[in-house]
């Protein structure tokens, strides 16, 4: 048989890409099997559903009892597919996504760790799923328990006399917190006008602050990358509500000047706000509460392996000080005897700020987070630091020298290269960051933080093997070789995706944002 | 550690690369005294064997042998066993944000999907990649309102969600914008006197629960007229979506934002969250939206394909200039909902629609041979309160037996006549047999 497999250079063109067949990329990506696949509303046959549920009552007739005003038929464009249409049609699309169980993940502030699949067995306990937000409290002690001593365990973890569970996500869990701060001040008879953040922050920490009205004031870091107090001390006055501080910070350097600028701040009688979204880098080792925080963020799908679920559910609990307990949005779990009880009437709390969410929190992410924490004990949880900063600190020294490093300063649970080294060739960080997916890693977080041109930063977490380390600073040095050898190659990746690089400012342009009968999109 | 594949070996060779002695010298940058110097006081670590027992133990303190009668903005539903399966994917379940769009596809196109369904269920024009939930969309929607409009004022119905206004409250705290709650008429509905009293040349938006919370097919196209002549915006809530299957959709009459949640499809009840939040609008209003949404473009070689866009609206790049702060959203519950309504598809979506109206039908017959009418007389879908007599004493009484009868209306509306009145729901999860139960356990 001369072609058994029946290949022909054709079919390369139609798949667009030209790869080599043969190149399975330094941690071990081939052009595997994709198949194209299309939307659901343009698929299946009219007549075909994907259903079975009981029969609607004989004689049943809405028409009766709603004006016929306010009824509609079926809906013209929703699909009509047979069950295994639809299985093959998620099944396809999961194929054309990266995910941890997929392989390396280094999204840097993302802490992309493993998800124990144990958690989603226990989430799904029938008990938890299958639980009613409302069911009366002789119903729910389980819920409540549960809800108790996460509650418990992140406050002690954290270092904060109590936490907020109902934040839906880390960006509303800044939300409330500042929601609080301002509550404080308005007690205080002034709501305060601004909010201090450092030049490395994260995009949400601006727009969580003016969402409570506040202006910001950007702080300058300093040429080691860490914010230094006489920054703090020049900017600080009465004026200023708060200073939202992520340590360690977006260049994973930790602000050794804290408890001193937490002291400068509250001399002024402002607040410290502290994003938690790089907490997994302290998890056992330090304590924000310890340093001088007033009020931080967990966020659960980070730090407590929750999965990210391509952008959300997340589950943002705010741990705060005493000073601002009061100010707590409801509901809040209480034990009395050894009975759990939920508080929702503001009667109980008459300054708490009110209610951020329906409901009482992501409970499902809850289960999945307490979960993490009774398997990992105080040992694995101060594992989870020690393994996250020593898998960084590896990737970096076998980096340096490949890559620029813009900040000398020791790194804890991330590290940030830049494409200056790579851009003599003309090659740029997107193109580094292409080109690693076709070596089989999702790229780093890239172009954050804003304070570094070109910012690659990379944040392995604990959940990777010294082996998957070593595949990845072989493709990075692979790459970093191929920048000054053939620079152009570079610019085609990605090669092995089911789409090349896609153009953005198209999307933009000429925005198509849903399916209509007869989209086309050329 | 199972999750720890470190070797002794591995940490040593690790560190030697690192150049350091020590882990905890890795830690240096950390002063001496903000460091913890003794373990964490939380339980000590338990196995997996262990874990199971513990969590079912847990599990078995809540009690769920029944589907609860309860709705009132979360609501249980059939959801197929194919959902969980394909939602379990790795690729979908322990994927991020899809930033880098060429290895998201699979994400995108899913979210693309999700963003046509919400706009067909509302018959508006462009909708987000999710909101947290429908409390926080409907916040969302009334800031978007305010600068859409450039005014201050929200006039917001009594039937609207009692939970949904709290938060709305509690969003509104720090930005002035004003807050004026209309009553509800006898009939359940939103006294349309009150409104058109209400609403005036400051009035930004108008918000209308579509159902209402009292289970009553509001008067969504009188309300969105009122809006209209105001200079204002229509919002229309909806927490129960699958009567979107039977009821005219919020865009065709009037509604100029429609927000809610869609837990109801593919998502179960876990204790109220998580829940995909959704969020739609009119084209004109795309620039103001909150929120990721994703676009179909072209790649290099000139196929379909799809990314995040319009992302100079959000928070990465216009930090405090953002339309939000929003940035995870619910995305998987949003899949979830997704592949629920492809599977149930057109008929689908109508079948369980139009039984879940017949199931509250019959929770309303049932109830009224057990000798409990209606608290109003506004038309209904599957859910509706129903005068009890004393019902946060039904719900106890209920309770013992495992029931979960509803929810009393006192624990949000004061008035003494709310005293009797339990808001209870009945879907496809309910048979006629557990109706007739439920109806003769409330008569006791």
């Amino acid at each position: 048989m001369a072609n058994p497999t029946g290949w022909k250079p054709s079919m390369e063109k139609g798949a667009g890409s030209g790869a080599d067949p043969q190149d399975t990329g330094l941690m071990g990506a081939t052009r595997g099997l994709a198949v194209e696949e299309p939307l659901v509303f343009e698929q299946g046959s009219p007549g075909r559903c994907a259903i079975s549920l009981p029969a609607v009552p004989e004689g049943s007739d809405p028409a009766a009892e709603i004006p016929a005003a306010l009824l509609r038929g079926e809906i013209a464009g929703m699909p009509e597919m047979a069950e295994l249409e639809v299985v093959r049609h998620f099944t396809r699309l999961s194929q054309w996504n990266w995910g941890i169980d997929t392989g390396f993940y280094p999204l840097g502030s993302c802490t992309m760790k493993y998800n124990p699949k144990s958690s989603e067995a226990l989430a799904r306990l029938p008990g938890f799923a299958g639980a009613h937000p409302l069911l009366p409290g002789s119903m729910s002690q389980g819920a409540l328990e549960l809800i108790w001593k996460l509650e418990r365990a992140l406050s002690e973890i954290a270092g904060f006399p109590a936490s907020v569970m109902s934040p839906a996500a880390g960006a509303q869990g800044e939300l409330c917190g500042l929601m609080m701060i301002r509550a404080y001040h308005v007690a205080r008879g002034n709501p305060r006008h601004k909010v201090l953040i450092p030049d490395t922050a994260h995009g949400t920490n601006p727009a969580s602050a003016a969402f409570n009205g506040y202006s910001t004031v950007t702080l300058e870091s300093g040429p080691d990358g860490r914010l230094h107090p006489e920054t703090v001390a020049r900017a600080m006055d009465e004026d200023v509500a708060a200073i939202m501080i992520t340590n360690p910070n977006t260049l994973g350097i930790f602000e050794s000047h804290i408890a001193e600028i937490a002291a400068i701040v509250h001399a002024k009688g402002g607040l410290v706000y502290g994003d938690g979204a790089n907490f997994n880098a302290i998890l056992g080792v330090a304590r924000p509460g310890d340093m001088g925080f007033d009020v931080m963020q967990y966020n659960l799908h980070k730090t407590f392996a929750t999965p990210h679920g391509g952008g959300g559910p997340g589950s943002g609990p705010v741990g705060v000080v005493d000073a601002l307990l009061p100010f707590m949005p409801l509901p809040v779990v209480v034990k009395e005897g050894e009975t759990y009880r939920l508080v929702t009437d503001p009667a109980e709390r008459p300054r708490t700020i009110g209610k951020i969410r329906e409901f009482w929190g992501n409970m499902g992410m809850f289960v999945r987070a307490w979960a993490l924490i009774r398997e990992l004990g105080p040992e694995g949880l101060r594992r989870v630091g020690e393994l996250a900063v020593l898998n960084a600190n590896y990737v970096r020294a076998e980096l340096s020298g490949h890559y620029n490093l813009p900040y000398q300063t020791d790194t804890l649970h991330e590290v940030v290269f830049d494409d200056k080294l790579q851009k003599e060739a003309g090659v740029s960080t997107m193109d580094i960051a292409k080109r690693l997916i076709d070596h089989g890693s999702h790229p780093p977080t890239v172009y954050f933080p804003l304070v570094v041109h070109g910012a690659i930063m990379i944040e392995p977490t604990e959940t990777e093997s010294k082996e998957t380390l070593d595949q990845f600073v072989a493709a990075m040095r692979a790459i970093a070789a191929e920048a000054k050898a053939d620079p152009e190659a570079l610019k085609a990746a990605p090669r092995k995706t089911v789409r090349a690089r896609l153009d953005e400012t198209r999307a933009a342009r000429k925005p198509v944002l849903r399916w209509t009968p007869g989209m086309k999109v050329e | 550690m199972r999750y720890h594949p470190h070797t002794p070996g591995d940490v040593r060779q690790m560190l030697d690369v690192c150049g350091v002695s020590s882990i905890s010298e890795l830690f240096r940058s950390i002063p001496e005294g903000l460091r913890l110097a003794r373990p964490l006081d939380v339980p000590a670590a338990t196995d997996e064997v262990s874990l199971l027992s513990e969590f079912q133990r847990l599990a078995a303190r809540n009690r769920t042998e029944h589907p609860p009668f309860v709705g009132a903005g979360a609501y249980a539903h059939h959801v197929p066993p194919v959902v969980d399966q394909l939602l379990l994917r790795g690729e979908f379940f322990t994927a991020y944000t899809p930033y880098q769009p060429e290895i998201a596809q699979g994400t995108l196109q899913a979210l693309f999907e999700w963003q046509t369904f919400v706009t067909l269920l509302t018959g508006l024009e462009i909708s987000n990649a999710s909101m947290y939930d429908g409390a926080s969309a409907t916040a969302e929607a009334v800031l978007l309102a305010t600068r859409a409009t450039g005014r201050g004022k929200v006039v917001v119905s009594a039937a609207l969600h009692p939970e949904y206004r709290k938060v709305l409250a509690t969003y509104l705290a720090s930005t002035g914008d004003e807050i004026v709650t209309v009553p509800h008429g006898a009939d359940g509905r939103t006294d349309l006197a009150a409104l058109d009293a209400a609403v005036d040349d400051r009035t930004a938006a108008v918000v209308i629960g579509y159902p209402n919370f009292f289970g009553v097919i509001d008067a969504l196209p009188e309300a969105a007229a009122i809006a209209k002549r105001g200079g204002a915006l229509a919002i229309s809530v909806t927490s129960e979506a699958v009567s979107l299957g039977l009821l005219q959709a919020p865009g065709a009459l009037g509604a100029d934002v429609a927000v809610g949640t869609l837990q109801s499809f593919g998502n179960g009840l876990n204790f109220g969250g998580p829940a995909p939040g959704f969020l739609a609008i009119r084209e004109g209003l795309v620039r103001q939206m909150p929120g990721r949404v994703a676009g179909a473009t072209v790649d290099r070689n000139g196929r379909r394909g799809f990314v995040l866009t319009l992302s100079t609206r959000e928070q990465h790049i216009r930090r405090e200039k953002a339309t939000s702060n929003i940035c995870t959203n619910a995305g998987l519950a949003a899949l979830a909902a997704t592949i629920h309504l492809s599977l149930l598809g057109k008929s689908g979506l109508a079948h369980l629609a139009r039984l879940n109206h017949a199931r509250g039908r019959q929770l309303r017959d049932a109830m009224k041979r057990a000798g409990f009418g209606l608290c109003f007389s506004g038309p209904t879908f599957n859910e509706a309160a129903f005068e009890v007599g004393d019902a946060a004493a039904v719900v106890e009484r209920l309770a013992r037996k495992g029931i979960a009868a509803g929810v009393p209306l006192s624990r949000w509306y004061p008035d003494p006549r709310m005293k009797g009145a339990l808001l209870s729901v009945a879907t496809e999860l309910h048979t006629p047999e557990l109706i007739e139960l439920f109806a003769q356990s409330v008569r006791g």
